[in-house]
Order: C-alpha cells, then sequence, then structure tokens
C-alpha cells in the first residue's frame, strides 16, 4: 500500500464574494439558524430524568389538570445546543465595545459571579431562621453602609428590584414624608425636565402625582431660576438626573437643592450615572433627598439582557423614617431582619422578601475588590474616556452643547447629517456592520436625532482608538454620501432590519401550530 | 487594578488630545465646595484572592438549604435545577447583553423571550404572556393596576390566601396611588366567601392557588361572580410547578395570572433575583406592561423577533405609560425557560407528581403524630399544620435536631393571633430519610 503523496490541497483557491452565495440549509458555516423549541422538541420528551412517583393517594380534591400543556422537551444535547446556537446571534460586552448612553455596560468580572454562587449565599431560603443566614443579613448591611459612604446619605433601603422600583420607592417616601406633614392634599406635582429617563414621569404618575415639566436652559442643563420659577406650595418633589442625560453634571444642582427644599419639597436625584461620579462627589452633599443606585450599572451586576437589576435607593435623614420594610438592623453582634413595621412611619412593603441578594454579592464584590481607590479611578477612566471620543470626534459630529467636557457619556445630534441623506438610525446600524453596538439613539429627546456614547471605564486606549476610527470612517462615508453603506444596514448581521411595524400591527407573541401542510411528493 | 485596562501613559495622552491637563478639569462642574478631596472613607482595592476569602467567610456563616432536611417554601421553593442550566446562563452573549433594542444583533435574547412567553401561555392557560416581570409580588401589585385601567374602577379585593407579603405590596402600591384595598381574614382551609367582597366598585378579586396555606382553589365560580359584576379575576400563584398537575387558572375563567417563576429554573438566592411571570387574555394585551417580544420578518423576509408594542411602555409614553418598569429579569427568564425545555410536558408532569407524592407522604405520617392537625382539605406541595405549643417553640426545637421544619405563620401575619401555625413544603429535593427526620424532630419538639 502507498501513501497518498497528493495530500489536501493547502492554498484558498477561488475567491468568489460570499454575499450571493445560497447554501441549503441557510446557515453560513458559522452563523446559524435555529428554529424555535416548538418545531424541534416533542411533549414525550425530557432532559430531566426522574423516578417515577410512589403511588399515594392523592389530595388534590377536584383539581387535577385536565387537558395537555402542550410544552415541547429537549434532552440535554438538544437544549445545549439549541442555546448555544442561540446565544451566538447576542452582540454582548465581552464580545466587543458596548456604548449604549445611560446604561454602563461595563466588565462584569467572574469572581462575582462565583462568589453569588456560593451555596451559602445561592442556596439560602429569605424565610430560614434568621440565626441561619447571619452572613446574608451581614453582607445586606455593610453593602448599606458602603452605599450610605459613597453617596453621603444617611439611610438606604435595599429592597427594590430594579432601578425604576427604586425611584418608586424613593417618590412613595417622598409622599409619605409629605403626609406625614398633612400636605397630601396640596402638594400634589412632580417637576421633571425634559430630558429625564421615562421612568421618571411614569413613577410620579403612578403614584398619583401629575407631572410638570422644568425646561432646560441652551446649554443642556437646569438652572436653578428655571426651577424656582416652577416651585410651589404645590410642589412635592423634582425629579432630577445628575449627571444628566445629557452627559453634563448640573453645575447649578446645590443651589437648585436648596431652593427645592426651602420651598417645602423633596429633592429626587436619579442616580443612574452615578458612575460618573462615585468617589468625586457624594450626592448627599449636593442636596440630594432620595436617590436610585442601578447596582447593575454602576457596580456591574450583569445586565442579563434586560435584568435582572437591583435598585436600591438611599435616603436623606429627612426621608430615612418613612424607608420601606424589611431592613437589617444591627443588634450588638447580632443582624436582625426588621420585616414589619406596625406603628412605625414606614411607607410598608415594596416587594417580596429582602431584596436581590444575588445582585447583592455581585456589587459587594465588585466594590470590595476596586475599593474606595478603584471605584474612584473607574469613575475618572470613564469620564476620561468618554471625553476623549467627544474630542475625537467633534469636529466631524456635531455636539449639541457645544465643545465642552462632559461626563461618563459624550452626546452629538443629527445636524451634522443635514443633507446627507443618512439618519441616526442609519448610521447605527452601520455600525453594527462594523462589529460594534450602536450607542443610545434618540435619547435624550431634548438632542434632536440623539446619539449618546457611553464607552465606560473597561475600555483599552487601543479599543478606544479603532473605535474612533471606525466613527469617523463612518462620518466622512457619511458627509460623502455614500448613503448605501447605510441605508440597508447591516448587511452582515444574523438579520438585517426588521419589520417593527408589522410586528405591532399584528402582535404575534407566542408560537401557535401551523395547519398541517400537504404530504411532499418525491 | 485588574479591572482597569487604562495605563498612566494612556491616561496622559488622551488628557493631552482633550486638551486638558489634569483630569480634575473634567470635574470641573462640580461645586468646589463638594468636590471630594480626599478618598471616600472605606478599604482601598483588594486582590481577587483576598476577595474570595472575605466573601467566602461571610457566606459560611449562612447555612444552605441543601445542608439539612429543609421544608421552608411560602414564595420561595428548593428544587433541583440541571447543571445544564447554570452553564447555558453563564455563557456571555446571555449573560453580558442588555436588553434587546438592536434586534438584528439581539436575537438570541429575543427568540428565547418569544419561547418563554409560548411556555408561560401554555402553562397558565392563557393567551398571551409578556418577557417577565421583577417577581412574583410586584407582578401581583402591577395585575391590580391593570385591573384598575381595563375597569375604570379603583377598588381591589384580596383574598385571605394570598401571599401576605404579595397582599402587602399591593397595598403599598394602592395606598400611594390613592385606590382602595379591601383584605379578607387569613382563609387556612379555603372557606372565605370571595364573592361576598365583590360590588359594583369592584375591579378586581386577587385569588392565589395553591394559596399561601397549601390550599387548591376552584377559581371558577369567583370568575362568574367577578364578571357578573364587571370586574376581574386575578390569579397568583408561587409555585409553577404546581401547574403540572393541577388546573391552570385560565381554564379557571381567571382573566390576568400572575405568579412567581423561581420553582423553575433558578435557586433560592435569599429571595432574590427570581422571575415574575405575567399572562392575559388577548383583548388585554395593550393594557399589560412590561416588555412583549413578538414575530415579524427582515428586510429579506426572514423570520425575526422584535420588542414590540413599546407605546405601553415608559420610554415612549412617558407619564401616561401603562407601568413604569423598564429593566425584566431576563436572566431569570432565560433560566425559567432553559428548565422548561429539558423538562417538557413530560418532565414537568412526572416532576409536579413527584412534589405532590412526597407532600402526600409527609402528610400521611403527620396524620399519627399526637396533637398535630393538618388544616388543609387538599394541597399540591405545600400545607398547613397546627401544633399544640407554639410554631416558633417547635420550629426552634426542630432547628436544634437538625431539621429545618417550614415557616411560622406568625412570621408572616404577626398579629393575626396565628402562633400555633407552620406551613410546610415539600418538594422533588426531600427524600423519604428526610421525612422519618422530620416526623421523629417534630415529636421531640412538641
Amino acid at each position: 500500500m502507498s501513501m497518498n503523496t497528493q495530500g489536501r490541497p493547502s492554498t484558498p483557491g477561488e475567491t468568489a464574494s460570499r454575499g450571493a452565495r445560497k447554501t441549503f440549509t441557510g446557515n453560513r458555516a458559522l452563523d446559524m439558524e435555529e428554529p424555535l423549541i416548538f418545531e424541534i422538541g416533542r411533549t414525550e420528551v425530557t432532559g430531566v430524568d426522574l423516578a417515577p412517583p410512589k403511588p399515594v393517594k392523592t389530595r388534590l380534591g377536584a383539581m387535577a389538570r385536565t387537558a395537555p400543556i402542550d410544552l415541547p422537551g429537549l434532552t440535554e444535547p438538544e437544549a445545549m445546543r439549541h442555546y448555544v446556537r442561540l446565544s451566538r446571534n447576542n452582540y454582548a460586552i465581552d464580545a466587543g465595545l458596548y456604548p449604549l448612553g445611560s446604561c454602563t455596560m461595563k466588565h462584569n468580572p467572574r469572581l462575582n459571579e462565583k462568589m453569588a454562587r456560593l451555596p451559602g449565599f445561592g442556596d439560602v431560603h429569605p424565610l430560614q431562621p434568621q440565626a441561619t443566614c447571619q452572613g446574608a443579613l451581614e453582607l445586606i448591611h455593610e453593602l448599606g453602609r458602603w452605599l450610605c459612604e459613597l453617596t453621603g446619605m444617611a439611610s438606604v433601603a435595599m429592597s427594590p428590584r430594579a432601578g425604576a422600583h427604586g425611584e418608586l420607592a424613593g417618590m412613595m417616601a417622598i409622599k409619605a414624608a409629605i403626609a406625614a406633614k398633612g400636605e397630601a392634599a396640596t402638594r400634589t406635582v412632580a417637576l421633571v425636565p425634559d430630558s429625564a429617563h421615562g421612568t421618571n414621569p411614569a413613577t410620579a404618575a403612578l403614584i398619583g402625582f401629575s407631572v410638570k415639566p422644568v425646561p432646560a436652559a441652551e446649554d443642556g442643563t437646569v438652572r436653578a431660576e428655571a426651577v424656582k420659577a416652577a416651585l410651589g406650595p404645590d410642589v412635592a418633589a423634582i425629579m432630577l438626573t445628575n449627571p444628566n442625560t445629557c452627559g453634563l453634571f448640573e453645575p447649578q444642582i446645590v443651589e437648585i437643592a436648596a431652593a427645592v427644599r426651602e420651598a417645602g419639597a423633596y429633592f429626587y436625584c436619579d442616580g443612574a450615572n452615578f458612575n460618573a461620579i462615585v468617589g468625586k462627589t457624594k450626592p448627599g452633599d449636593l442636596g440630594v433627598d432620595a436617590m436610585h443606585i442601578n447596582l447593575h450599572k454602576t457596580f456591574s451586576t450583569p445586565h442579563g439582557g434586560g435584568g435582572p437589576g437591583a435598585g436600591p435607593v438611599v435616603l436623606s435623614k429627612r426621608l430615612a423614617p418613612f424607608a420601606p420594610v424589611p431592613f437589617v438592623r444591627k443588634e450588638g453582634e447580632r443582624f436582625a431582619l426588621v420585616e414589619h413595621a406596625e406603628g412605625a412611619q414606614s411607607l410598608g412593603r415594596v416587594a417580596a422578601f429582602h431584596g436581590q441578594m444575588g445582585m447583592f454579592v455581585r456589587a459587594f464584590a465588585y466594590m470590595l475588590s476596586h475599593g474606595a481607590d478603584g471605584m474612584r479611578q473607574a469613575s475618572e477612566d470613564a469620564v476620561l474616556s468618554a471625553n476623549y471620543i467627544r474630542a475625537s470626534l467633534v469636529d466631524l459630529m456635531s455636539a449639541p452643547f457645544g465643545d465642552r467636557p462632559c461626563m461618563h457619556e459624550a452626546l452629538f445630534d443629527d445636524s451634522w447629517l443635514k443633507g446627507a441623506g443618512v439618519t441616526t438610525l442609519d448610521f447605527a446600524k452601520a455600525m453594527i456592520d462594523e462589529g460594534y453596538h450602536p450607542m443610545t439613539m434618540y435619547f435624550p429627546l431634548v438632542a434632536h436625532g440623539a446619539m449618546l456614547i457611553e464607552p465606560t471605564e473597561s475600555e483599552s486606549k487601543a479599543s478606544l482608538d479603532l473605535f474612533i476610527a471606525t466613527l469617523r470612517d463612518l462620518a466622512m462615508s457619511a458627509r460623502r454620501g455614500e448613503t448605501e453603506r447605510f441605508a440597508g444596514a447591516p448587511y452582515h448581521a444574523p438579520r438585517r432590519r426588521l419589520d417593527e411595524t408589522r410586528a405591532a400591527r399584528e402582535p404575534v407573541l407566542k408560537w401557535t401550530k401551523p395547519a398541517p401542510r400537504p404530504q411532499a411528493r418525491e | 487594578m485588574r479591572y482597569l485596562p487604562l495605563t498612566d501613559d494612556d491616561r496622559a495622552a488622551m488628557l493631552a488630545r482633550i486638551g486638558v491637563d489634569s483630569i480634575d478639569a473634567l470635574f470641573a462642574d462640580i461645586p468646589a465646595a463638594q468636590r471630594l478631596t480626599d478618598l471616600v472613607d472605606l478599604p482601598k482595592a483588594r486582590s481577587e484572592m483576598e476577595v474570595e476569602r472575605l466573601l467566602g467567610r461571610m457566606a459560611a456563616r449562612n447555612m444552605p438549604a441543601s445542608a439539612q432536611p429543609f421544608f421552608v417554601g411560602c414564595g420561595a421553593y428548593k428544587h433541583h435545577v440541571p447543571a445544564s442550566v447554570d452553564h447555558l446562563i453563564q455563557r456571555s452573549e446571555f449573560l453580558t447583553s442588555y436588553t434587546p433594542y438592536q434586534p438584528e444583533i439581539a436575537q438570541g435574547t429575543l427568540q428565547y423571550l418569544f419561547e418563554f412567553q409560548t411556555q408561560v401561555a401554555a402553562l397558565t392557560g392563557m393567551d398571551v404572556a409578556n418577557a417577565s416581570m421583577y417577581d412574583g409580588s410586584t407582578s401581583a401589585g402591577e395585575a391590580v393596576l391593570m385591573a384598575h385601567r381595563v375597569t375604570k374602577r379603583r377598588k381591589a379585593a384580596l383574598s385571605g390566601g394570598l401571599h401576605p407579603h404579595y397582599a402587602e405590596v399591593i397595598r403599598t402600591l394602592s395606598h400611594m396611588a390613592g385606590d382602595t384595598v379591601v383584605t379578607l381574614a387569613p382563609d387556612m382551609q379555603a372557606r372565605e366567601d370571595v364573592a361576598a367582597a365583590i360590588d359594583g366598585d369592584t375591579s378586581c378579586v386577587v385569588v392565589q392557588t395553591p394559596d399561601i396555606f397549601g390550599n387548591l382553589r376552584d377559581l371558577t365560580k369567583i370568575a362568574e361572580a367577578a364578571h357578573a359584576k364587571g370586574a376581574l379575576l386575578i390569579a397568583v400563584f408561587t409555585e409553577a410547578v404546581s401547574l403540572g398537575l393541577v388546573q391552570p387558572p385560565g381554564a379557571m375563567g381567571a382573566d390576568i395570572v400572575v405568579g412567581e417563576g423561581q420553582s423553575i429554573g433558578n435557586g433560592l438566592n435569599f429571595g432574590g433575583p427570581y422571575v415574575g411571570l405575567f399572562a392575559t387574555r388577548r383583548s388585554y394585551v395593550r393594557q399589560m406592561p412590561g416588555r412583549l417580544a413578538g414575530e415579524t420578518v427582515d428586510a429579506e423576509g426572514k423570520r425575526g423577533f422584535v420588542l414590540t408594542l413599546s407605546t405601553r411602555e415608559q420610554h415612549i409614553r412617558r407619564e401616561k405609560a401603562t407601568s413604569n418598569i423598564c429593566t425584566n429579569s431576563g436572566l431569570c427568564a432565560l433560566a425559567f425557560t432553559i428548565h422548561m425545555t429539558l423538562l417538557g410536558e413530560a418532565g414537568l408532569k412526572r416532576l409536579a407528581a413527584i412534589n405532590h407524592a412526597n407532600a402526600c407522604d409527609l402528610a400521611e405520617r403527620l396524620d399519627g403524630v399526637k396533637g398535630v392537625e393538618i388544616l388543609n382539605p387538599t394541597f399540591f406541595n405545600e400545607f398547613t399544620i397546627r401544633t399544640p405549643n407554639t410554631a416558633f417553640a417547635v420550629l426552634e426545637g426542630m432547628h436544634r435536631r437538625g431539621v429545618i421544619g417550614g415557616v411560622r405563620v406568625s412570621r408572616l401575619l404577626p398579629k393575626a393571633g396565628l402562633d400555633d401555625l407552620i406551613i410546610v413544603a415539600n418538594t422533588e429535593v426531600n427524600s423519604d430519610e428526610d421525612r422519618g427526620a422530620y416526623v421523629e424532630a417534630l415529636k421531640a419538639s412538641l
């Protein structure tokens, strides 16, 4: 027998463009189509082996299920493949820069994941005896203490489950404080600037406040005069984001806070952008009465495709008595969980159990790792990186409030695209083809065609430089009128642009069995 | 600092490009009097090893549920979660992505949310489900607000079998919004007359099954009574596994179904993060809170998924939104849908049957314990016992004997005079020996 000396070809061969070539499966090598579980699974299949139950006399009464459920199952190898294939159609921070303004997509340290999965944290029941979960209560207490120190506030409510939920708890505390002063009937207005996150007016309205807008000045910030003009005996609170959604620190915030307090109202600060100022200033020193902290933003608990988050809300001394239950109190060496507050002024309970413990562990691991020095450095690097991007693009793209330093995010508008035949949306979609997640677009509403870029502190300079070079290339291309690069973008993503109008007009919100198809003839 | 890639040289070069000479120049808008010059009063950075040691020590002061026979439920349940679930949710592409605002590069998330919605709708017997809420209790609060929108009324009636935390969440929200809530007395044996609490101003009745005491409730008559007066029935569950074995609320006339999904795919985590399930009738979908994934096509006609009906949501509608919710519980919903897919219908039914059989077995053994009475006419995997001495003392005694015997009702309802009641949960993780230990520990603690 002789060896095959011919071997296999080792040169690339023909190099026709891949674009037009159709494949039998619809897959393109690593880029794979994946059906729905309902199209591949079967109701009699299971990936979990369970021994049959002991025969017993049932205690279900007349309540036993009668109809089938219609839930398909997959074995473990099939399930692994399904979800791994799905995952590959997602962009992620671990795969690339994710400059989504106001969302703080920073690196998620894996140590934090490991710590949250320690059985002493992950496998503890919220209602097991307090003597058996002293470490968990201590962690909640410690994390709360760190949050109070970082914010300069008197107390913290740990139970809110996300930023908007913390906002709700904070505004409830304000409402409870106003009621305690006998002003519930008169103070019914919440002042909210136009640049606010949508959650702010929605939260205020949810608990019966009417929303009154405060105009921003030409430079994107809120002026004390404008606030003073809006204040009156009917105003319960102002909801201000600081740094604001234009990426600017509110320079008159101290004056605003004083005016609000003097008018008998309270200052709610939206803490979504706290990442810019950790260790640089304390919201409590600025005169804030309540501020939620998105642990999933500032303290890097993973965003997980849209949650879970965690939204502890820090409170000033005058709001502290109204904090929701439960809370942890240190009694000597013991940590006590106070679950009921009869007779006290607590506003009540905002969620079952004691808060997002899994997120607390991750956030605390982040804080312990960084320490006072690392957290300040992180804020400085986040602000430095945003300014570096701003300074590197401002000659090509327009900044609505002029060429001035920003905080942790750089805001551009679309006036530089005027006449180019390219919109903010087109520009964002073209970024996808270049391997980037787009920036936040069309928010804040105060900038036309807004593009809000937040790089966070997690990027190396090389990464920032490539991102800047890419945006410059795209910007020049747009200015040259190369509209085809934008109008059809993305060309290379797992999907081209999706028809959102169709999705909303005739909503298909779940899979339904298709009508049986006629048999194919071979 | 291991998480910060910039070097001092990088920082200097970047400041030069920006055209300022120090980092402080970028923080000049912070009023000087409020600008921190020193570090905050907290410890400095620590190595990975140091953090691990510190947190490991804290974790060691907690007793994991798996460490001893464990019978605690009441809204959070110890179930076995297959290893592949936790492996898959830690895929970077799932773990470190944001809300799928750019659908072209988020089909992974959008498709699993669409699958999740379909599973939740099937499980509850409803037309549509959303892409998840924070947890069961906040879902219940949102359901009441939704019922107010649908009926244009502002009074809710809460069953005495509703989880007390859920009832408190609803009352807090309603009190703040200026709405009315009627709460029926604690009802250990599903004997209350919910229909009598409904009048012409009632927007909804909120009834849990299995209820907090473990009873299964037939919602059919309550639904009829509610509908006759123009009110909605909100059905609540805290044990999702029960739906493998008992009638789904959708089959009993519920208009909105909310529940806690922790049982499937998610660990105990000392109370969170969990995943709220929310389902309703098709006709109410535009009044529903929370995100929704919907099917559509892309520019080439290929099937794809997007977030849809967002004109209900706060980022578009602001103060007129159906809710202020923004974040959902995406990763916990992923864990739920993966575990559910692994189970499939056959697996879920068997898992539910094992839970029920284990609870029945313990109930049978307790029938022989003198002085202990099981209150429930029916149950799934959780029931309530009355003990001759206080529940607090009994549970302490059992704990000393190495068994965590359940939740005393007085912890949830401290002023109801129900100091002798214990709610006992039994899942597939409880073995024959565990139940034997339960009975022995209980006898010795009476």
